[in-house]
């Protein structure tokens, strides 16, 4: 029998762990600029928009990821697009983390307090106006903290597109262990390894939260 | 020709009428007290006149623009007409300087370095120039008070609407603000001011208009109003006011 | 291309689907108990006791569960514990891992309800000769548990979706049951969709649930 010794099991989980970094920057890029289109389609004029994006956000934030990440791969083979557990799992990630998102920037959004917004109304500025030197420039410094929060979840939910067959390193994990007959020491490292990502983002989105908070800063 | 004219102003907030009938006609240069206890509308009028509420029934003109009646012109409104909020409302993402310039450099296109000179003139003229880069949240409240009104000068309205701009203060800030009020007066801007100041209207305004149930109650230059009580009504708020 | 979407695996394997919602049901009402009690204890000992060490444990555990998957947890305790002389069955396992989670997320939750309680109170209580454990837990945890009860809500919600994944150590639950019946019928799309329906489902009785509960223990004047 072959003995690996822990560099080994730690050298692969590592080279693993590059793909799990690889779609969690994926996932949480795409899904912001998906999630600012949401954003924009839950507060627009027409009622119609406003209810198919409540209907979105409902759907993902009220169903499990992990069902998502199965929909995603066996529907877009069903729609006759040839799937990859790469392709799925950005896909389910990336409109999971888009609808998540955009709660959390609409929540910051309303966040400011609505004298802001009659100030910069009683000096005859449009919504757009409102919006743009008003209400966004503060509402993004109070969506900094639970934007940066969030990260944390989408590594985390990485872990479920090895359950789909895409080799990142929950994967490479389950792999390895079946090869080295060690799972306490596998899923040991593997555990760090997330945590070595996971930890720095969530004492991150502590400090800027005790910094940024609410709308009054310093 | 009246600047300011409301007419017949009705306004309701769910099944509860705040506003039973409204008709002011305020001229130019006029400086008006509004008065009255808490709910009797004051402040709801205040907040129609530049269209923060939307008023079921009547017309408001300023110095040409409506609001109800035929022709909403909203934006024309608040060009016209500038408040002041009793918690300030200054950006705090921006300088006091930035505070007053941002307006009108977006909304009227005012040049970058015109709407600065504009914006230290009117910061100095409420006696803070040396406050320009200073943030909001390191000035008083006083100090907020008086960029606030900088900031609704820098667009040269014809009107100001001060919604009782002193009751948020510690008292001993209370007295810069309403020197800058008094100055703004002097110089014949047109002031609505709901306040519960009684010396100061005494002193500054030319008539006082108290407010009961939603409707106008009273009307009349300081000495009758204060000294002369029409109606038990008046009487019992100015008696009640008795420190 | 013409594909028409077959939904016949639902009432063929009815009793599959039944089973895997019962395990799924099951998993979630011991694990949110338990775990909900787990969290009530870090709670107090993060929040109020003055015991340092035992912080600063709870506080470990609290980092190291938040900061990894649901799916590694699990895999641990099922795969790896026996390595270290503790087997477990799939069942047992995946109850340990979901109240092992939801343990950590409850005790920030509750820790946070329990810290918004004014120091009056406390200071009333023990004005009153109540030991501080009488205090936490008549004048204290009630509030606190109130203040957060829709967080804690929330939390259970996702648990219940992460329970999902203790399909992939055979507990019989309703991702399995999914599994189980694509594999046969070859209908995964409509399977999958069918679970999610029914998680979806599951959530919004969850949630009712929490609020029934919520008003029976938590709410309410005490008698």
């Amino acid at each position: 029998m072959i003995e690996f010794s822990l560099w080994d099991i730690v050298r692969n989980l590592l080279l693993a762990a590059r793909w799990t970094v690889a779609l969690s920057a994926a996932a949480f890029v795409l899904g912001g600029l998906v999630g600012g289109a949401v954003l924009f389609a839950r507060v627009s004029r027409s009622r119609a928009l406003r209810a198919g994006t409540v209907a979105y956000i409902e759907l993902f934030q009220g169903t499990p990821l992990l069902m998502q990440l199965f929909l995603a791969f066996f529907g877009l083979s069903l729609a006759g697009i040839e799937t990859s557990p790469w392709a799925a799992a950005s896909l389910a990630l990336t409109l999971w983390t888009s609808a998540f998102l955009a709660e959390i920037w609409r929540g910051c959004v309303e966040a400011v307090p609505r004298g802001q917004w009659e100030a910069s109304a009683s000096l005859a500025m449009d919504f757009m106006q409102q919006m743009r030197h008003v209400v966004l420039p503060q509402a993004m410094r109070i969506a900094i903290a639970p934007t940066v929060g969030f990260s944390v979840q989408v590594v985390k939910g990485t872990a479920l597109a090895s359950i789909i067959g895409f080799v990142e390193v929950s994967k490479a994990s389950t792999v390895i262990t079946n090869a080295t007959f060690r799972p306490f020491t596998v899923y040991a490292v593997t555990a760090l390894i997330y945590f070595a990502l996971c930890w720095p983002l969530s004492a991150w989105s502590r400090r800027l939260e005790r910094k940024l908070g609410a709308a009054h800063h310093h | 020709m009246p600047l300011i004219t409301i007419e017949g102003l009705r306004k309701r907030f769910g099944p509860n009428e705040v506003l039973k009938g409204v008709d002011i006609a305020v001229e130019a240069g006029e400086v008006i007290a509004i008065i009255g206890r808490s709910g009797s509308g004051k402040s709801t009028l205040l907040r129609c006149v530049n269209g923060l509420e939307t008023c079921e029934e009547g017309r408001i003109t300023v110095g040409g623009s409506h609001v109800g009646g035929e022709g909403t012109d909203l934006r024309g409104l608040r060009l016209k007409v500038g408040m002041i909020f009793q918690q300030f409302n200054l950006f705090p993402h921006l300088t006091a300087g930035r505070n007053v310039m941002l307006a009108p450099m977006i909304v009227k296109g005012v040049a970058e370095g015109e709407a600065r000179a504009t914006a230290e003139k009117m910061l100095a003229r409420v006696g803070l120039a040396e406050k320009f880069d200073a943030h909001p949240d390191k000035l008083s409240g006083g100090q907020q008070q008086r960029v606030a009104i900088a900031r609704a000068l820098a667009m040269q309205p014809q009107a100001l609407l001060c919604d009782e701009i002193t009751s948020a203060l510690d008292p001993e800030l209370v007295n810069e603000v309403l020197a800058v009020v008094k100055s703004l007066a002097a110089d014949g801007m047109t002031l609505l001011m709901v306040t519960h100041e009684m010396r100061f209207a005494r002193e500054v305004c030319d008539r006082v208009i108290f407010m009961h149930q939603g409707r106008v109650h009273e009307v009349g230059p300081p000495e009758e109003v204060f000294a002369k009580p029409r109606t038990p009504e008046l009487r019992q708020f100015l008696g009640a006011l008795e420190p | 291309m013409a594909y028409h979407l077959d939904f016949s695996g639902v009432t063929e394997y009815g009793a599959v689907l039944a089973k895997g919602v019962g395990l799924t049901v099951t998993l979630i009402a011991a694990g949110g108990g338990l775990g909900i009690a787990v969290g009530i204890f870090g709670a107090w000992a993060r929040g109020y006791s003055r015991v340092t060490w035992l912080a600063r444990a709870v506080g470990a555990y609290v980092e190291l569960v938040r900061n990894t998957p649901f799916l590694v947890q699990l895999f641990f305790i099922f795969f790896g514990l026996p390595s270290a002389g503790v087997k477990l069955t799939e069942l047992e396992a995946a109850l340990i891992a979901v109240t092992v989670n939801l343990g950590a997320y409850a005790t920030e939750i509750i820790r946070a309800g329990v810290e918004a309680v004014p120091r009056g109170q406390r200071e009333a209580g023990a004005s009153l000769a109540m030991t501080p454990f009488q205090v936490f837990r008549h004048v204290v945890l009630r509030p606190a548990l109130q203040k957060i009860w829709p967080a804690l809500t929330s939390q259970l919600v996702i648990v219940m979706f992460g329970s999902a994944v203790c399909s992939q150590i055979a507990v019989e639950e309703l991702t399995y049951a999914a599994n189980f019946i694509q594999s046969r019928n070859f209908r995964a799309f409509e399977m999958y969709f069918v679970a999610t329906a029914i998680y979806f489902v599951l959530a919004l009785l969850l949630r009712q649930g929490m609020r029934a509960i919520g008003a029976w223990l938590v709410f309410g004047a005490r008698r």
